[in-house]
């Protein structure tokens, strides 16, 4: 792809390559809305210009599913029909899958900690972070059951 | 027969509409009642209504829009039986299309899953004006508009059945997409059968009985929204995410100084930058085109352009104070039974209190964007506007096109809670894509969209002042405030309302003055200037909701220096603010519960009702506040109670707000949030739940943190750091919502009611913990801090 080197990554992603999961929301990585994840961190494509990232795996929202395969976030957002705009959606979801994934066992403050960057102006507080916790608590399940199996 | 809608011959379908219709087997021009005798048989209908009852129910709707009293603006029914249903009341995220796809499927009979829900598309739905005001619900589920639609087809179609299956319409019942005989379901015929993708032709009938909530099986029940699979998954399509052949990409230059004027534009500043198109002047309005976003931001801020210097900001630590003081005015009596200050001469205990609430920011979450596609005589645009139709009309205008001309298809943007920046990037776009002649996308900077984009909530200082007699009853009200105001939506004709209008050349609505007020001629409550204790008595008639005799409503409105427009409850939240934290300082001088206090003063049934209930569900304690508190230092707890008839009658909502604050640093925490809320019938129990928490969710963000700041020529609050939403990592207060279901009552707003009330009982519950009362939006630990310092040296 031929494109300025110094262009952050998100107008690479939604402009050059089309994709509407990561948004422009402010441009100065304070709301969390251009979200992807690179090597298993959650990073503000924003502000990240893309010669930065060469050669680098970027996870973007429609990489971790599909409304067919969804996620387990994308599942808990919809079993907890956790949105209103949706424009913040990226955002928490990706946030909270990096953490997730490294911090199955997070605590609810953890979490609120790892959040604590993110906005949505909806308010849709209560939800996503039902949905996140439940996901988590899952989560546990998961490694229990694991742990029961062995 | 009836006039053929205009929609029938635009061609312009979006894609989406296009395919929808075609999957539904449905042509736009086919036509189900073209010649024979069913014209006759249901020319009637419209025969019978007088002309004036028509004119009542279906007043509205712009030339070339599809006509409100036609069933075909409304409801389309295909090949297959798919119900196509068309509404101009928009999904901003707040829930109304699943429950405008609720209301239809219940009408016709069919399951959720085969309504197709198109909205706002100039080519393709009727104007409903804005979608706005908590209005949607009361508009479109009640006696007429979509709800009368749905009435009007299914009986349409139970007296089609009648005439093809020679069974009498009685004896028939609509149900799962077909009708059949109720004791011979071996008579049936699909509605795809009946209609076959053909027009119906007739009127709405004013007369159609809709499904009484009894028989309801998809409204009032949960239903999920169909848009969230996509949303969740990055496959949602918003008003950022069109992207046209040939698209290019535009970015604003806004002045540097409020009402600076350009001088000069040095279009040698931007040569040689890559992929630069054109720079635009138009009076103040400035932009550049380019092939790619990056290049057209590089382009923007390199941009050379001399401006004038701006015409000065009024000191914002002095704001309040200049709002009191300018002249002239143009005032507002909402009550006025002239014998307040008789009244209050007789008081044992009079009360004065003054409340400042500031100008606060729609603050969407992505900012603002459109796309134009402006070719000649004839324009598109995506956008995410409340309202297509004024949109369509107001952009003809700037670009001096015909409106009908103009399409305008909405496109979701990030949530706007009122007039963000959505009209005004609508017209950047439009000025643009007019200059190069090509497809032009628009999104707002961050800055842009904060300082130089939106229309900001009022500010309001608002004076309070009642009389107690011995036994501590209220025995006269009255309330006073003053606000600013510029521009607003621009509506039809008015794009100089938002700020790209009055940089290209087109005034705001000129500032009337009036004063003194004229006496009130009929009472409205549309702002709930009036508190909801008084008798709200014009011309003889009391209309409030409560019990005191003596009152008076005066506003006093003066010019901006910003651009002003609804933000969320506007008025309405800062007026109750004002009056919900005044009632618990009665209380608390007449040493009575905040709740009983209440309840003493209140007539109003629905109002008593909701306050009952927040009180039962938060388990409240009667008793005076302040809690009895010793301590001075560290973290204590208290609660706070608020409440409001929204509008006077569009919806009725209470609360409970547990709190603690923390006395050492001002900081204050809610921890609980009891709420009750009746809006009539129930249509999404799930979705009005959202709503609920989402509101007093916001409500708590504006209440302890969000405030425009400037400096003496700009606004200063350009980002997240300069301007404090609260985050999603905060504690989220633990809640519990009461929903009160009014079957039979009339469907009313249900967006506003929560945030509306958050701030007071906020308040409330400071004073409860601490004894001290905090007046001023946004209560910052600085404010607590100082509150807590002046109750205590009252102490």
């Amino acid at each position: 792809m031929d494109v300025d080197p110094t262009t952050p990554l998100l107008y690479v992603l939604s402009d050059d390559l089309a994709l509407n999961g990561p948004k422009f929301g402010c441009g100065l990585g304070q709301c969390g809305a251009c979200t992807v994840i690179m090597k298993g961190e959650a990073i503000r494509s924003c502000i990240t210009p893309v010669k930065s990232v060469e050669g680098a795996e970027i996870t973007t929202l429609e990489g971790i599913g599909t409304t067919e395969k969804l996620h387990p976030l994308q599942q808990a957002f919809i079993e907890e029909q956790a949105a209103q705009c949706g424009f913040c959606v990226n955002g928490v979801i990706m946030t909270a899958k990096a953490f997730l994934d490294k911090n199955p066992k997070a605590s609810d403050q953890e979490i609120q900690q790892a959040l604590s960057g993110v906005l949505c102006r909806c308010f849709t507080h209560v939800r996503m972070m039902r949905a996140i916790y439940r996901v988590r608590d899952g989560h546990g399940k998961e490694v229990a059951r694991e742990a029961a199996a062995k | 027969m009836s006039k053929q809608p205009e929609l029938m011959h635009n061609p312009t379908l979006t894609e989406e509409a296009a395919a929808a219709l075609s999957r539904a087997g449905f042509s736009r021009r086919a036509f189900l009642f073209g010649t024979g005798a069913l014209v006759v048989s249901f020319s009637m209908h419209g025969a019978l209504e007088t002309a004036a009852a028509q004119q009542n129910l279906f007043a509205g709707g712009t030339a070339g829009s599809p006509p409100l009293n036609e069933l075909d603006s409304w409801i389309a029914i295909g090949a297959d039986g798919a119900v196509t249903a068309y509404t101009g009341k928009s999904e901003l995220g707040q829930g109304i299309s699943t429950a405008q796809i609720q209301l239809v499927a219940e009408e016709l009979c069919v399951p959720f899953e085969r309504v197709k829900l198109i909205y706002s598309d100039t080519a393709l739905t009727p104007d409903q004006g804005i979608t706005s005001g908590s209005q949607s619900h009361p508009t479109n589920f009640n006696e007429k508009n979509l709800a009368l639609a749905g009435a009007t087809a299914r009986e349409a179609l139970i007296e089609l059945a009648s005439m093809r299956l020679g069974v009498a319409k009685d004896e028939l019942v609509a149900m799962d997409g077909a009708v059949r005989g109720k004791s011979d379901a071996s008579k049936k015929v699909s509605y795809g059968e009946l209609v076959g993708g053909k027009k119906f032709e007739l009127k709405l009938d004013p007369n159609a009985k809709r499904k009484p909530a009894s028989e309801w099986t998809v409204l009032g029940t949960p239903a999920r929204r169909p848009d969230l699979p996509a949303v969740v998954t990055g496959q949602f399509e918003f008003v950022h995410n069109v992207r046209l052949p040939g698209m290019l990409h535009g970015r604003v230059v806004r002045p540097p100084a409020v009402g600076a004027k350009v001088m000069s534009v040095d279009e040698s500043s931007v040569q040689g930058i890559p992929g630069v198109v054109k720079v635009v002047v138009k009076n103040d309005f400035v932009g550049v085109v380019a092939e790619k976003p990056w290049q057209a931001i590089q382009a923007a801020n390199k941009l050379k352009v001399n401006w004038s210097a701006g015409t000065g900001m009024p000191s914002h630590a002095d704001f309040y104070n200049y709002l009191r003081t300018q002249q002239p005015v143009r005032d507002t009596l909402l009550v006025n039974s002239k014998d307040v200050d008789e009244k209050l001469g007789r008081a044992a205990t009079v009360v004065k209190a003054t409340y400042y609430y500031p100008n606060q920011m729609h603050g969407s979450m992505g900012t603002s964007c459109a796309v134009a596609d402006v070719q000649g005589e004839k324009a598109t645009l995506y956008s995410p506007t409340q309202g297509v139709w004024p949109v369509r009309n107001s952009t003809a205008i700037l670009l001096g096109l015909k409106p009908e001309n103009v399409h305008v298809i909405f496109k979701r943007g990030s949530g706007c809670y009122g007039l963000n920046a959505a009209d005004t990037v609508t017209y950047d776009a439009a000025l643009l894509s007019q200059a190069v002649g090509k497809p032009v996308r628009v999104q707002l900077s961050r800055k842009d969209e904060m300082a130089w984009g939106e229309n900001y909530g009022f500010a309001f200082v608002m004076d309070e002042r009642a009389g107690l007699d011995a036994q501590g009853n209220i025995i006269a009200w009255d309330h006073e405030s003053w606000s600013a105001n510029k521009g607003n939506r621009p509506g039809y004709t008015r794009p100089g309302n938002v700020i790209t209008g009055e940089l290209a050349g087109f005034a705001p609505e000129p500032f009337e003055a009036r004063s003194p007020a004229p006496e009130p001629r009929a009472y409205t409550n549309n702002s709930n200037g009036v508190p909801s204790y008084v008798t709200g008595t014009v011309a003889g008639k009391a209309e409030g909701s409560g019990k005191v005799k003596a009152e008076r409503s005066l506003t006093h409105n003066i010019p901006s220096p910003l651009f002003t427009a609804p933000l969320r409850s506007p008025a309405r939240l800062q007026n109750t603010f004002a009056h919900e934290s005044f009632m618990d300082e009665l209380a608390a001088r007449a040493k009575a519960d905040p709740v009983e206090f209440r309840l003493r003063h209140l007539s109003d049934e629905r109002l008593i009702a909701v306050v009952k209930a927040a009180a039962e569900l938060a388990n409240w304690e009667t008793r005076p506040s302040p809690k009895q508190q010793t301590r001075r230092t560290g973290v204590v707890s208290g609660r706070g109670f608020s409440c409001v008839a929204y509008e006077g009658e569009n919806g009725w909502a209470a609360m409970v707000a547990d709190v603690e604050v923390n006395q050492d640093n001002g900081k204050v925490t809610v921890k609980r949030i009891f709420f009750s809320n009746d809006s009539g019938p129930i249509s999404n129990p799930d979705g009005l739940r959202n709503q609920i928490e989402g509101g007093a969710l916001q409500g708590m963000s504006r209440a302890l943190g969000e405030e425009v700041t400037w400096d003496n020529e700009k606004v200063t609050s350009v980002d997240w750091q300069t301007y404090h939403s609260l985050p999603l990592g905060i504690e989220v207060p633990e809640f519990k919502v009461k929903l009160i279901n009014r079957p039979d009552e009339r469907a009313t707003g249900a967006g506003e009611t929560s945030i509306t009330i958050v701030a007071a009982a906020i308040a409330n519950a400071i004073f409860d913990a601490t004894g001290a009362r905090i007046r001023q939006a946004p209560f910052t630990s600085q404010r607590v801090k100082a509150a807590l310092s002046e109750s205590l040296s009252k102490a």
